[in-house]
């Protein structure tokens, strides 16, 4: 099963397992982890399950579409390796993801 | 002193988030989430946006959440009323669960066509799963769908259904679309996206009655006299705040619950969240009922901190979403309909906002298919900076630094 290691807003971090097919914000939600919201429910319309994705683990994920893009676009905690965890799909290599979820909004 | 113990009334989007957040908030006393309709809690935007489609059903959290999270859902069960002198609710077969703080987030119900023939077989309201469910097995079998009121709801169902093949009417008793609620331009950019995708919209038009056969609807008659045949009707006609609880109990409402910027009610026991809500808003005066999302979950913020003695949360600015097909369309700010916005045309005739401007800054923005462009207006309306309205309407100039080109 896939492993997510969140990385919450106090610095500490929680590692869950995610079903395969689930989304890293879906991973979240579920389990109660705090900063992603998911206003929309995974529909690519709210951005409130931005999360920066780690280095190492970045080439796991399809490239965003550009719905995606335009909504990072304006966060203002964008960083290059910002995503929007509800279209970060998980399959079985993906055993070690780390996400960063943003200070602010 | 030990925690409150806490019960929500209605579990939807508004009271499950609110009992997460406690969790989240290391809330320790008791939350008891009560819910009339059976099931786990849902979200309702894919019921209108995936009306004809397998997987409309999505839970809000998985079934093994409540658990987990030490949340007593109870569902299938109804309040009937609260004592708030003993501070319990009351169920059904006389069972009583008593508060330390109770949160009302009993949403609102679809209202329903009060015509002749309003409840024949075939006319439909589209709130809850069931209904949906019941909808979505109808519209197999038929050819042809009226939906009155051409409010999101309505768009958004004709948009899936239309897109399924079937012929979809749209009866709208104003003279345009979304009268009440959006601009011309973005009324009249969605009309025009409808009739592209061969719905036909008929406005100005009041519904006299169902006509049926045999018990089943097989047309709406409009005042007119003009009779629209269909094999289904859906009345898209909005919705009333469910505070009959609240009422009884001799809580202030006003066509919802009154709350002020903490979710608080009349009574300091007892707080408020979600649809049933009639809430103050940071930039204008009174208050209203904003039947979103992004405002129950603004709530159930507010009122999680208020439980926990926190800081409240920094006020956000109102916006909804709706997806009709393939058009995205996003609204933040308080439109007012009858205003004259600037309007801001993109090369794609599918992608446009809609600016409004009181003389110094943006106070809302109607956006389609332009995500970047929303975000950024958004961002303007919340930190009101002054713009220069001349610029609005060229869409070379970026609305804010960090708006891709
Ligand atoms: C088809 C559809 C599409 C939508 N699309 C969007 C969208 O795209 N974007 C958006 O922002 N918003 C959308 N909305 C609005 C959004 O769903 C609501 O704003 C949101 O559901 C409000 O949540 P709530 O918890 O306040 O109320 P509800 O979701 O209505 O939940 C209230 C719950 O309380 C229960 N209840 C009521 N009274 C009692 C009682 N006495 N005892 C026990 N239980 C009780 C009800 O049965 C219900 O389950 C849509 C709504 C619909 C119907
Ligand atoms: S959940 Fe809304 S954008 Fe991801």
């Amino acid at each position: 099963m896939p492993i997510v290691t969140y990385v919450l807003r106090d610095g500490s971090t929680r590692i869950l397992e995610v079903a395969n097919g689930s989304s890293v914000m879906e991973g979240a939600v579920g389990n109660n982890v705090p900063g992603i919201d998911a206003d929309c429910g995974g529909s690519a319309s709210c951005g409130t399950c931005h999360v920066y994705v780690d280095e190492s683990c970045r080439g796991l994920f399809d490239a965003p579409l550009p719905e995606e893009s335009d909504l990072l676009q304006c966060s203002d905690a964008m960083q290059s390796n910002s995503r929007l965890s509800c279209q970060l799909f998980l399959s079985d290599e993906c055993t070690e993801v780390r996400v960063v979820i943003p200070g602010m909004g | 002193m030990t925690a409150p113990k806490v019960v929500i009334v209605g579990a939807g989007h508004a009271g499950t988030t609110l009992a997460g957040l406690l969790r989240q908030w290391r809330h320790s006393g008791e939350i008891v989430l009560i819910s009339r309709e059976r099931g786990l809690p849902y979200q309702r935007p894919p019921l209108s946006k995936k009306l004809t489609q397998p997987d409309f059903e999505l839970p809000l959290r998985p079934a093994q959440f409540f658990d987990e999270q030490d949340i007593s859902l109870h569902t299938g069960q109804d309040v009937l009323s609260i004592d708030r002198v003993r501070r319990v609710v009351r169920m059904s077969g006389l069972r009583e669960i008593d508060y330390d703080i109770l949160v009302l987030a009993t949403g609102a119900r679809a209202r329903r066509l009060t015509i002749p023939g309003g409840d024949l077989d075939g006319v439909h309201r589209l709130r809850t799963l069931s209904e949906a469910q019941n909808l979505q097995r109808q519209l197999r079998e038929s050819g042809s769908l009226a939906i009155v009121g051409g409010g999101f709801i309505g768009l958004e169902a004709a948009a899936a259904v239309r897109a399924g093949g079937a012929q979809v009417t749209v009866i709208e008793r104003e003279e345009r679309l979304l009268a009440r609620v959006a601009s011309e331009p973005l009324a009249a950019g969605l009309a025009s996206y409808h009739e592209r995708l061969g719905t036909t919209l008929i406005t100005r038009a009041g519904v006299a009655a169902i006509t049926e056969r045999d018990g089943r609807a097989t047309g709406v008659q409009l005042n007119d006299g003009r009779v629209v045949a269909c094999d289904l009707v859906l009345a898209g006609v909005g919705a009333v705040p469910r505070d009959e609880i609240a009422v009884e109990a001799g809580l202030h409402c006003e066509d919802g619950i009154v709350v002020d910027d903490s979710a608080q009610t009349s009574d300091p026991s007892i707080l408020a969240i979600g649809d049933v809500t009639r809430r103050p808003l940071p930039t204008v005066s009174g208050t209203r009922r904003l039947e979103s999302i992004p405002s129950a979950i603004e709530q159930a913020r507010q009122a999680c901190a208020v439980i926990l003695g926190n800081e409240p949360p920094v006020p956000e600015v109102p916006w909804f979403w709706s997806d009709q097909h393939e058009l995205k369309l996003k609204i933040a700010g308080l439109v007012d309909p009858a205003g004259t916005p600037i309007v801001r045309r993109h090369a794609s005739q599918e992608s446009f906002s809609v600016l409004h401007h009181d003389g110094t800054s943006l106070t809302a923005v109607e956006s389609v298919n332009a995500p970047a462009e929303f975000a950024a207006a958004r961002k303007l309306i919340a930190t009101r900076l002054p713009v220069d309205p001349a610029q609005l309407a060229n869409p070379d100039v970026p609305l804010h630094p960090a708006e891709p080109k």
